[in-house]
């Protein structure tokens, strides 16, 4: 059960962070709201690679290991993490665009596309 | 030891480079930046069909990047599939030559169509960046490299839509089309992280050889195909589309034509490659056909009523997507039946990715003649428009090809994959062949308001000084001109020389895990 505890805390960030992009009135909100989903999208992938006392997964100089965690999902973590970091720097950046366009921040101001 | 060899990864490095030396080139003033973009966008272009000849001729290209081989082998004998390669066959080939041809033709569009705004060495970085990210999604053969290229592309893309940033709709569109894409994003990437977690690996050949049906499984094919429907707009996640396409400046969209093609070819790689016949034969297949037929209907039914130009079209792009997903979910329904593949299942797929490539051509053209009006007349609102034809005389020869096309007439390359499309969904259920041939006539009406009036009518006083746009735009849109009268000259041709090879290569899983995987594991 308590193997499982990460992968429920995944859940929990991903609904969060869905549920503030769908009802959150606030573009900052709706912003902070793809922030959690990245952050459950990459605590999922390196849940994924844990093994229960493995070690770092470097050969040189290890000694006496017996489990290693998988390395592969940290590298895609890795990349991940700053992909999410470029998305949300542009995110915030036409957020701000937005604020000095409209002067709100209420998303049911901001609608002069529409039909 | 022959060059051609690294076709696949030239195809990727080189607009790769061109990207970040524009911001050097750029130095060198405005002529030098152009030249610097034509010949890039003319090598990737050249690249991609080198690369299509290639692989029809030999088979499947499998490259990989800095190694070898496409496992990694321990010394005790165990080897994993973990190399970073890229696959190229038919279908992808296929793909890649028809987006980098819209890309071409973008270009040269972009060169004068941008020339009264500053930060145009951004503005090419941005472009390549985003035809990197777009090839980069189509050859790759590797589950979480399809990923990167999709952030990539879609980065690129919301820079390029909000260039012209003192305009709030500009950056109202690109936030919306942000949001949009960064949660399909996401789910991309938890959906491999689920294939991870089941078969160590991310290898698309090796992923789909071991793959079985569980709930891990499931649950990724359903993050797949909403994102990936997600990110080719197609109705009811259609809402950015309109936005984003009328927004970016013309150019660009002709590019975003082509990157939503990227994210349908990953959907169609996923549900045939990736899963094939575990992916079952009601489920997915009916929900994209569905999908495909709201995406028609609706599309084409709120084109009907728009007022703005660029607008209506992008409506119709909604609607022209319906028909890819139609004829591709039809293929996907009779997967499993040799005998429905035969009578009507490879000719819907044939018909659906023909329609591929004749809609990337026409409607990247369509774009392209909006963006010629809005540059010459400086609106692109329906309403006050009139007239034009005797001003733009080339612009309405090239704007009546691609709404001919577009509507399905006769003799034009679009009737050709709408026939087979019409009459393989016939022989699954009717009623599709009715919807389809519905939004074909009101696509037909919508071109000819369009047409009527913006080009014809009386000469409007406002509209006098109009002149024909420049010569470099003009060859943008000679370029999709050119490969639409060529389709419609030789559609036996291109069925079976290029459509043709492609289905085949989508619909053999086997061939595709082969390639790469040669004895197994």
């Amino acid at each position: 059960m308590t193997g499982n505890a990460p992968f429920l805390v995944v859940g929990v960030i991903f609904l969060l962070g869905l549920y503030a992009i769908l009802t959150e009135r606030n573009l900052i909100k709706i912003a902070i709201g793809i922030s959690l989903l990245e952050a459950s999208a990459n605590l999922l992938l390196i849940v994924l690679g844990y093994r229960t006392g493995g070690s770092v997964p470097i050969f040189t100089l290890a000694g006496d290991v017996g489990t290693m965690v998988l390395p592969t999902p940290q590298a895609l973590t890795l990349t991940a993490i700053v992909i999410g970091l470029a998305t949300s720097a542009l995110l915030l950046s036409l957020v701000m665009l937005l604020y000095r366009h409209y002067g709100t921040l209420d998303v049911r101001e901001i609608r002069r596309l529409r039909g | 030891m022959n060059w051609q060899m690294h076709l696949p990864a030239l195809a990727l490095a080189v607009p790769l480079l061109g990207a970040f030396l524009s911001l050097v080139v750029g130095l060198g003033g405005r002529y030098l930046r152009n030249a610097w973009m034509v010949c890039v966008s003319i090598a990737t272009t050249a690249i991609c069909i080198m690369l299509l000849q290639r692989v029809l001729a030999g088979g499947t290209m499998v490259y990989v990047m800095g190694a070898e081989s496409w496992n990694f082998t321990l010394p005790s004998g165990l080897s994993w599939p973990i190399r970073i390669i890229i696959q190229v066959d038919a279908f992808s080939a296929f793909m890649a030559a028809t987006s980098s041809i819209a890309a071409l033709a973008g270009a040269f569009f972009s060169l004068r169509f941008m020339d009264k705004f500053t930060g145009l060495e951004k503005f090419s970085a941005l472009y390549f960046l985003l035809v990197t990210g777009m090839l980069g999604m189509q050859i790759t053969g590797d589950l979480f490299n399809f990923f990167v290229f999709l952030e990539i592309a879609s980065v690129a893309s919301f820079g390029l839509i909000a260039f012209w940033r003192d305009r709030p709709e500009a950056v109202e569109a690109s936030f919306k089309y942000m949001v949009v894409s960064t949660v399909s994003a996401m789910f991309v990437l938890i959906a491999v992280g689920f294939l991870y977690g089941r078969y160590n690996a991310v290898n698309i050949a090796a992923v789909a050889r071991m793959l079985h049906m569980g709930y891990a499984e499931k649950i990724a094919l359903v993050f797949l195909v909403v994102s990936l429907a997600m990110k080719s707009g197609a109705v009811p996640m259609h809402m950015w589309t309109p936005d984003a396409y009328a927004e970016a400046p013309a150019g660009v969209t002709c590019l975003l034509v082509a990157v939503s093609q990227a994210s349908l070819y990953g959907l169609f790689r996923v549900c045939f490659t990736l899963y094939g016949v575990t992916a079952g034969s009601v489920v997915i297949p009916w929900t994209i056909i569905i999908m495909g037929v709201l995406s028609m209907f609706i599309g084409v039914t709120m084109a009907v009523i728009q007022k703005e130009m660029k607008r209506l079209m992008a409506y119709h792009s909604v609607s022209q997507i319906g028909y890819i997903l139609l004829a591709l979910g039809v293929g996907l329904l009779s997967l499993k039946d040799p005998q429905a593949m035969a009578d009507y299942g490879f000719t819907a797929m044939k018909g659906g990715i023909f329609h591929i490539l004749n809609y990337t051509m026409y409607k990247g053209l369509l774009f392209l003649s909006a963006g010629a009006v809005f540059y010459s007349a400086g609106t692109r609102d329906l309403n006050e428009l009139g007239g034009l034809a005797r001003n733009m005389p080339q612009t309405t020869f090239m704007f009546v090809i691609a709404a001919a096309a577009i509507a399905g007439l006769p003799p034009f390359n679009g009737f050709v994959s709408k026939l087979l499309i019409y009459q393989t969904t016939f022989a699954v259920y009717p009623l599709l062949a009715v919807a389809a041939l519905v939004t074909s006539v009101l696509t037909l009406a919508s071109f000819v308001k369009v047409f009527q009036t913006a080009f014809l009518g009386p000469a409007r006083k406002t509209f006098e000084k109009v002149v024909e746009v420049p010569a470099s735009m003009l060859l943008g849109m000679a370029v999709l001109t050119l490969v639409i009268v060529v389709l419609t000259l030789f559609p036996g041709w291109t069925l079976s020389h290029l459509v043709e090879p492609a289905a085949k290569a989508l619909i053999d899983q086997s061939g595709y895990i082969s390639a790469v995987m040669g004895g197994g594991l």
